[in-house]
Protein backbone atom coordinates (compact mmCIF):
# COMPACT_ATOMS: atom_id res chain seq x y z
CA UNK A 1 0.00 0.00 0.00
CA UNK A 2 0.87 3.68 -0.94
CA UNK A 3 2.90 5.59 -0.35
CA UNK A 4 5.72 3.36 -1.30
CA UNK A 5 9.37 5.10 0.09
CA UNK A 6 7.46 5.87 3.04
CA UNK A 7 6.02 2.62 3.85
CA UNK A 8 9.26 0.60 3.00
CA UNK A 9 8.35 -0.78 -0.34
CA UNK A 10 10.81 0.58 -2.09
CA UNK A 11 14.20 1.44 -0.14
CA UNK A 12 14.75 5.08 0.48
CA UNK A 13 17.94 4.92 -1.22
CA UNK A 14 16.07 4.91 -4.47
CA UNK A 15 14.83 8.90 -3.29
CA UNK A 16 17.59 10.85 -5.45
CA UNK A 17 17.08 8.76 -8.48
CA UNK A 18 13.42 8.75 -8.51
CA UNK A 19 13.20 12.62 -7.54
CA UNK A 20 15.75 13.01 -10.84
CA UNK A 21 13.12 10.80 -12.78
CA UNK A 22 10.25 12.66 -11.82
CA UNK A 23 11.54 15.78 -12.63
CA UNK A 24 12.57 14.72 -15.77
CA UNK A 25 8.83 14.38 -16.56
CA UNK A 26 7.68 17.29 -14.95
CA UNK A 27 10.14 19.65 -16.97
CA UNK A 28 9.14 17.58 -20.19
CA UNK A 29 5.39 17.90 -19.21
CA UNK A 30 5.47 21.85 -18.81
CA UNK A 31 7.88 22.19 -21.75
CA UNK A 32 5.65 20.81 -24.28
CA UNK A 33 2.55 23.00 -22.60
CA UNK A 34 3.83 25.67 -23.94
CA UNK A 35 5.18 26.63 -19.87
CA UNK A 36 8.29 28.00 -20.83
CA UNK A 37 7.29 30.91 -22.30
CA UNK A 38 6.37 34.07 -20.28
CA UNK A 39 4.31 35.66 -22.83
CA UNK A 40 2.06 32.44 -22.95
CA UNK A 41 1.82 31.73 -19.29
CA UNK A 42 0.99 35.84 -18.59
CA UNK A 43 -2.05 35.12 -21.42
CA UNK A 44 -4.64 33.67 -18.36
CA UNK A 45 -4.26 37.44 -16.74
CA UNK A 46 -5.00 39.50 -19.64
CA UNK A 47 -7.30 36.74 -21.65
CA UNK A 48 -6.00 35.77 -25.12
CA UNK A 49 -4.55 32.74 -24.08
CA UNK A 50 -5.79 30.23 -21.27
CA UNK A 51 -3.43 27.75 -21.22
CA UNK A 52 -2.07 28.04 -17.29
CA UNK A 53 -6.13 27.85 -16.63
CA UNK A 54 -6.80 24.83 -18.42
CA UNK A 55 -3.04 23.00 -17.67
CA UNK A 56 -3.00 23.98 -14.03
CA UNK A 57 -6.87 22.70 -12.92
CA UNK A 58 -6.86 19.79 -15.15
CA UNK A 59 -3.65 18.78 -13.02
CA UNK A 60 -4.93 19.24 -9.86
CA UNK A 61 -8.13 17.79 -10.53
CA UNK A 62 -6.69 14.36 -12.16
CA UNK A 63 -4.31 14.55 -8.84
CA UNK A 64 -7.20 14.99 -6.91
CA UNK A 65 -9.85 12.51 -8.17
CA UNK A 66 -7.15 9.92 -8.66
CA UNK A 67 -6.35 10.37 -5.00
CA UNK A 68 -9.88 9.87 -3.83
CA UNK A 69 -10.37 7.03 -6.30
CA UNK A 70 -7.06 5.14 -5.36
CA UNK A 71 -7.90 5.94 -1.17
CA UNK A 72 -11.32 4.03 -2.05
CA UNK A 73 -9.76 1.19 -3.69
CA UNK A 74 -7.39 0.80 -0.85
CA UNK A 75 -4.00 1.85 -2.71
CA UNK A 76 -3.44 4.56 -0.78
CA UNK A 77 -4.58 5.90 2.77
CA UNK A 78 -4.81 9.84 2.14
CA UNK A 79 -4.39 10.56 5.75
CA UNK A 80 -0.36 8.91 5.39
CA UNK A 81 -0.06 12.11 2.71
CA UNK A 82 2.08 15.10 3.51
CA UNK A 83 -0.59 17.64 3.76
CA UNK A 84 0.92 21.20 3.24
CA UNK A 85 0.59 23.11 5.91
CA UNK A 86 -1.77 26.23 6.72
CA UNK A 87 -0.35 29.41 8.31
CA UNK A 88 -3.81 31.53 7.14
CA UNK A 89 -2.03 34.73 6.85
CA UNK A 90 1.29 33.49 5.65
CA UNK A 91 -0.78 31.74 2.21
CA UNK A 92 -2.56 35.07 2.10
CA UNK A 93 0.22 37.28 1.94
CA UNK A 94 2.53 35.53 0.35
CA UNK A 95 0.43 34.60 -2.18
CA UNK A 96 -0.30 38.15 -3.12
CA UNK A 97 3.06 38.57 -3.53
CA UNK A 98 3.73 35.80 -5.63
CA UNK A 99 0.78 36.72 -8.01
CA UNK A 100 2.31 40.48 -8.10
CA UNK A 101 5.82 38.61 -9.06
CA UNK A 102 4.16 36.27 -11.56
CA UNK A 103 2.07 38.75 -13.59
CA UNK A 104 5.39 41.33 -13.85
CA UNK A 105 7.64 38.54 -14.44
CA UNK A 106 5.85 36.19 -16.39
CA UNK A 107 6.96 32.97 -14.99
CA UNK A 108 6.31 30.80 -11.60
CA UNK A 109 9.55 29.17 -10.35
CA UNK A 110 8.87 26.04 -12.04
CA UNK A 111 7.95 27.59 -15.29
CA UNK A 112 11.58 29.69 -15.05
CA UNK A 113 13.50 26.34 -14.58
CA UNK A 114 12.09 25.54 -18.11
CA UNK A 115 12.72 28.61 -19.72
CA UNK A 116 16.17 27.99 -18.30
CA UNK A 117 16.66 24.84 -19.76
CA UNK A 118 15.88 26.50 -23.41
CA UNK A 119 18.04 29.20 -23.01
CA UNK A 120 15.69 31.95 -22.13
CA UNK A 121 17.88 34.97 -20.81
CA UNK A 122 14.50 36.60 -19.11
CA UNK A 123 14.19 33.56 -17.25
CA UNK A 124 17.67 32.92 -16.29
CA UNK A 125 16.99 36.91 -15.18
CA UNK A 126 14.15 35.86 -13.03
CA UNK A 127 15.69 33.03 -11.19
CA UNK A 128 18.41 35.43 -10.03
CA UNK A 129 15.89 37.48 -8.57
CA UNK A 130 13.77 34.14 -6.54
CA UNK A 131 17.34 33.72 -5.24
CA UNK A 132 17.67 37.33 -4.12
CA UNK A 133 14.34 37.13 -2.92
CA UNK A 134 14.96 34.35 -0.68
CA UNK A 135 18.18 36.03 0.30
CA UNK A 136 16.27 38.86 1.61
CA UNK A 137 13.77 37.15 3.37
CA UNK A 138 16.19 35.14 5.09
CA UNK A 139 18.04 38.34 6.08
CA UNK A 140 15.16 40.11 6.95
CA UNK A 141 13.96 36.67 8.92
CA UNK A 142 13.25 38.60 12.34
CA UNK A 143 10.97 41.18 10.47
CA UNK A 144 8.96 38.28 8.21
CA UNK A 145 8.71 35.49 11.33
CA UNK A 146 5.31 36.61 12.84
CA UNK A 147 4.05 36.40 9.78
CA UNK A 148 6.08 33.03 9.01
CA UNK A 149 5.03 31.01 11.89
CA UNK A 150 2.00 33.00 12.98
CA UNK A 151 -1.90 32.38 12.72
CA UNK A 152 -0.87 28.55 11.97
CA UNK A 153 -3.95 26.46 11.59
CA UNK A 154 -2.30 22.84 11.57
CA UNK A 155 -1.96 20.43 8.68
CA UNK A 156 -5.48 20.91 7.96
CA UNK A 157 -7.75 19.91 4.77
CA UNK A 158 -10.92 22.12 3.53
CA UNK A 159 -12.80 18.95 5.24
CA UNK A 160 -11.65 19.92 8.50
CA UNK A 161 -11.98 24.06 8.03
CA UNK A 162 -15.46 23.92 5.72
CA UNK A 163 -16.75 20.74 7.42
CA UNK A 164 -17.63 19.36 3.67
CA UNK A 165 -17.84 15.67 2.51
CA UNK A 166 -14.26 15.62 0.17
CA UNK A 167 -16.64 13.87 -2.58
CA UNK A 168 -19.26 16.37 -2.96
CA UNK A 169 -16.24 19.53 -2.87
CA UNK A 170 -14.41 17.31 -5.34
CA UNK A 171 -17.26 17.06 -7.68
CA UNK A 172 -18.13 20.86 -7.30
CA UNK A 173 -15.13 21.65 -7.54
CA UNK A 174 -14.79 19.78 -11.13
CA UNK A 175 -18.23 21.43 -12.17
CA UNK A 176 -16.61 25.20 -11.69
CA UNK A 177 -13.52 23.98 -13.36
CA UNK A 178 -15.57 22.67 -16.53
CA UNK A 179 -17.75 26.03 -16.61
CA UNK A 180 -14.73 27.82 -15.84
CA UNK A 181 -12.95 25.90 -18.92
CA UNK A 182 -16.15 26.95 -21.14
CA UNK A 183 -15.92 30.61 -20.42
CA UNK A 184 -12.05 30.99 -20.84
CA UNK A 185 -12.43 29.84 -24.52
CA UNK A 186 -15.52 32.56 -25.01
CA UNK A 187 -13.11 34.87 -23.51
CA UNK A 188 -10.49 34.43 -26.11
CA UNK A 189 -12.34 34.38 -29.28
CA UNK A 190 -13.43 38.02 -28.26
CA UNK A 191 -10.17 39.39 -27.37
CA UNK A 192 -7.72 40.28 -30.19
CA UNK A 193 -5.47 37.11 -31.01
CA UNK A 194 -1.55 38.12 -29.98
CA UNK A 195 1.02 36.63 -31.60
CA UNK A 196 4.36 35.35 -29.96
CA UNK B 1 15.43 21.44 -39.52
CA UNK B 2 12.38 23.15 -41.57
CA UNK B 3 9.87 21.11 -39.87
CA UNK B 4 11.26 21.90 -36.28
CA UNK B 5 11.41 25.89 -37.26
CA UNK B 6 7.22 25.54 -38.46
CA UNK B 7 6.63 23.45 -34.81
CA UNK B 8 8.78 26.15 -32.89
CA UNK B 9 5.43 27.38 -31.58
CA UNK B 10 3.07 24.46 -31.40
CA UNK B 11 1.91 22.95 -27.77
CA UNK B 12 0.96 20.05 -26.92
CA UNK B 13 -3.16 20.08 -26.12
CA UNK B 14 -3.47 21.95 -22.54
CA UNK B 15 -5.77 19.70 -21.37
CA UNK B 16 -3.56 16.68 -22.99
CA UNK B 17 -0.77 18.44 -20.20
CA UNK B 18 -2.94 19.14 -17.91
CA UNK B 19 -3.94 15.25 -18.13
CA UNK B 20 -0.47 14.24 -17.55
CA UNK B 21 1.07 16.45 -15.40
CA UNK B 22 -2.36 15.52 -12.56
CA UNK B 23 -0.87 11.40 -13.41
CA UNK B 24 2.95 12.65 -12.49
CA UNK B 25 1.56 14.45 -9.04
CA UNK B 26 -0.70 11.54 -8.57
CA UNK B 27 2.58 8.91 -8.95
CA UNK B 28 4.63 11.31 -7.25
CA UNK B 29 2.54 10.97 -4.07
CA UNK B 30 2.04 7.32 -4.67
CA UNK B 31 5.86 6.85 -4.54
CA UNK B 32 7.31 9.28 -2.03
CA UNK B 33 4.07 10.17 0.15
CA UNK B 34 4.71 14.23 -0.78
CA UNK B 35 3.80 16.32 -3.99
CA UNK B 36 6.12 18.27 -6.22
CA UNK B 37 8.04 21.68 -5.93
CA UNK B 38 10.31 24.28 -7.50
CA UNK B 39 11.18 27.02 -5.26
CA UNK B 40 12.78 24.55 -2.68
CA UNK B 41 15.81 23.79 -4.90
CA UNK B 42 16.41 27.74 -5.37
CA UNK B 43 16.02 28.15 -1.69
CA UNK B 44 18.59 25.42 -0.91
CA UNK B 45 20.98 26.97 -3.83
CA UNK B 46 20.90 29.99 -1.66
CA UNK B 47 21.23 28.87 1.76
CA UNK B 48 24.28 26.68 0.28
CA UNK B 49 25.79 29.70 -1.08
CA UNK B 50 25.39 31.85 1.89
CA UNK B 51 26.64 28.47 4.04
CA UNK B 52 30.22 28.69 1.99
CA UNK B 53 30.64 32.52 1.75
CA UNK B 54 29.55 33.35 5.35
CA UNK B 55 29.37 29.72 7.28
CA UNK B 56 29.12 31.63 11.12
CA UNK B 57 26.56 33.83 9.38
CA UNK B 58 24.47 31.27 8.35
CA UNK B 59 24.89 29.18 11.77
CA UNK B 60 23.43 32.33 13.74
CA UNK B 61 20.87 33.47 11.06
CA UNK B 62 17.34 32.11 12.63
CA UNK B 63 16.27 31.11 8.78
CA UNK B 64 19.50 29.15 7.29
CA UNK B 65 20.59 27.32 10.40
CA UNK B 66 17.03 25.55 9.67
CA UNK B 67 18.83 23.89 6.96
CA UNK B 68 22.75 24.00 7.58
CA UNK B 69 24.29 21.82 10.21
CA UNK B 70 26.66 19.22 11.32
CA UNK B 71 25.07 16.01 8.97
CA UNK B 72 22.43 18.09 7.06
CA UNK B 73 23.77 19.12 3.62
CA UNK B 74 21.74 21.92 1.84
CA UNK B 75 22.03 20.64 -1.49
CA UNK B 76 21.21 17.14 -0.70
CA UNK B 77 17.97 17.23 -0.74
CA UNK B 78 14.62 15.32 -3.21
CA UNK B 79 13.47 19.47 -4.12
CA UNK B 80 17.41 19.64 -5.55
CA UNK B 81 17.07 16.48 -7.76
CA UNK B 82 13.71 16.92 -9.49
CA UNK B 83 14.91 20.40 -10.02
CA UNK B 84 17.83 18.92 -12.00
CA UNK B 85 15.41 16.54 -13.56
CA UNK B 86 13.03 19.67 -14.44
CA UNK B 87 16.59 20.95 -16.27
CA UNK B 88 17.19 18.03 -18.30
CA UNK B 89 13.11 17.38 -19.08
CA UNK B 90 12.55 21.03 -20.27
CA UNK B 91 15.86 20.70 -22.35
CA UNK B 92 14.41 17.15 -23.90
CA UNK B 93 11.35 18.87 -24.69
CA UNK B 94 12.91 22.03 -26.14
CA UNK B 95 15.11 20.11 -27.92
CA UNK B 96 13.09 17.90 -29.82
CA UNK B 97 11.06 20.90 -30.51
CA UNK B 98 13.55 23.13 -32.10
CA UNK B 99 12.90 25.94 -29.16
CA UNK B 100 16.39 25.87 -27.74
CA UNK B 101 18.42 29.24 -28.33
CA UNK B 102 19.90 32.16 -26.55
CA UNK B 103 16.92 35.19 -26.51
CA UNK B 104 14.94 37.33 -24.41
CA UNK B 105 11.61 36.36 -25.48
CA UNK B 106 9.29 39.94 -24.86
CA UNK B 107 6.33 42.08 -26.15
CA UNK B 108 7.61 43.59 -29.79
CA UNK B 109 6.20 47.14 -27.88
CA UNK B 110 8.99 46.89 -25.36
CA UNK B 111 12.60 46.53 -25.17
CA UNK B 112 14.74 43.77 -23.92
CA UNK B 113 16.01 45.67 -21.38
CA UNK B 114 12.74 46.28 -19.98
CA UNK B 115 11.72 42.83 -20.07
CA UNK B 116 15.14 41.92 -18.16
CA UNK B 117 14.20 44.65 -15.39
CA UNK B 118 10.67 43.59 -14.95
CA UNK B 119 11.94 39.65 -14.61
CA UNK B 120 14.51 40.74 -12.21
CA UNK B 121 11.60 42.40 -9.94
CA UNK B 122 8.99 39.76 -10.37
CA UNK B 123 11.74 37.02 -9.32
CA UNK B 124 12.29 38.99 -6.56
CA UNK B 125 8.91 39.29 -5.24
CA UNK B 126 8.01 35.88 -6.28
CA UNK B 127 10.99 34.00 -4.15
CA UNK B 128 10.01 36.39 -1.19
CA UNK B 129 6.46 35.39 -1.02
CA UNK B 130 7.25 31.60 -1.81
CA UNK B 131 9.54 31.67 1.52
CA UNK B 132 5.56 33.05 3.52
CA UNK B 133 3.80 30.78 2.14
CA UNK B 134 6.53 28.09 2.26
CA UNK B 135 6.21 27.00 -1.29
CA UNK B 136 5.02 28.37 -4.34
CA UNK B 137 2.61 27.29 -7.55
CA UNK B 138 3.89 24.04 -7.34
CA UNK B 139 4.57 23.13 -4.18
CA UNK B 140 1.95 24.71 -2.31
CA UNK B 141 -0.79 25.53 -4.30
CA UNK B 142 -1.07 22.05 -6.86
CA UNK B 143 0.84 19.80 -4.62
CA UNK B 144 -1.47 21.13 -2.03
CA UNK B 145 -4.71 21.04 -3.62
CA UNK B 146 -4.58 17.01 -4.81
CA UNK B 147 -4.47 16.39 -0.96
CA UNK B 148 -7.36 19.24 -0.25
CA UNK B 149 -4.77 21.46 1.96
CA UNK B 150 -6.42 24.26 3.07
CA UNK B 151 -3.59 26.37 2.48
CA UNK B 152 -2.79 25.13 -0.61
CA UNK B 153 -6.70 26.73 -1.95
CA UNK B 154 -5.79 29.47 -0.54
CA UNK B 155 -1.95 30.11 -1.75
CA UNK B 156 -3.78 29.36 -5.25
CA UNK B 157 -6.56 31.86 -4.81
CA UNK B 158 -4.15 34.24 -3.66
CA UNK B 159 -1.88 34.15 -6.12
CA UNK B 160 -4.33 34.21 -8.64
CA UNK B 161 -6.89 37.21 -7.46
CA UNK B 162 -3.61 39.22 -6.75
CA UNK B 163 -2.34 38.62 -10.85
CA UNK B 164 -5.51 39.67 -12.47
CA UNK B 165 -5.28 42.32 -9.18
CA UNK B 166 -2.16 43.44 -10.29
CA UNK B 167 -2.42 42.90 -14.40
CA UNK B 168 -3.72 46.56 -15.53
CA UNK B 169 -0.25 48.14 -13.96
CA UNK B 170 1.31 45.67 -16.23
CA UNK B 171 -0.60 45.77 -19.49
CA UNK B 172 2.13 47.21 -21.16
CA UNK B 173 4.49 44.69 -21.01
CA UNK B 174 2.56 41.76 -22.00
CA UNK B 175 -0.86 43.17 -24.61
Amino acid sequence: MGPLIPNGVIPADWDSIIAILIGIVFGFVLESSGFSSSRKLAGIFYGYDFAVLKVFFTAALVSLIGMYYMDYLGYVDVSQMYVHPTYLWGAIIGGIIMGAGFVAGGFCPGTSLCAVAIGKIDAIVYVVGIMIGVFIFSELFFLFQPLYEGSYLGNITVEDSLGVNPYWFIFTITIIAIISFAVSDIIRKRNKKIFY
Amino acid sequence: MKNNQKNRHVYWNPYFGGFLLGILILFTFYITGRGLGASGAMKSSVVAIVDVVAPTHAENNAYYSKFVGKDKSPMNTWLVFEALGVLIGAFLSGGLTGRISWRVQHSPKITSKRRLVFALGGGILFGLGAQIARGCTSGAALSGMAVLSTGGFITMLAIFGSGFAFAYFFRKNWI
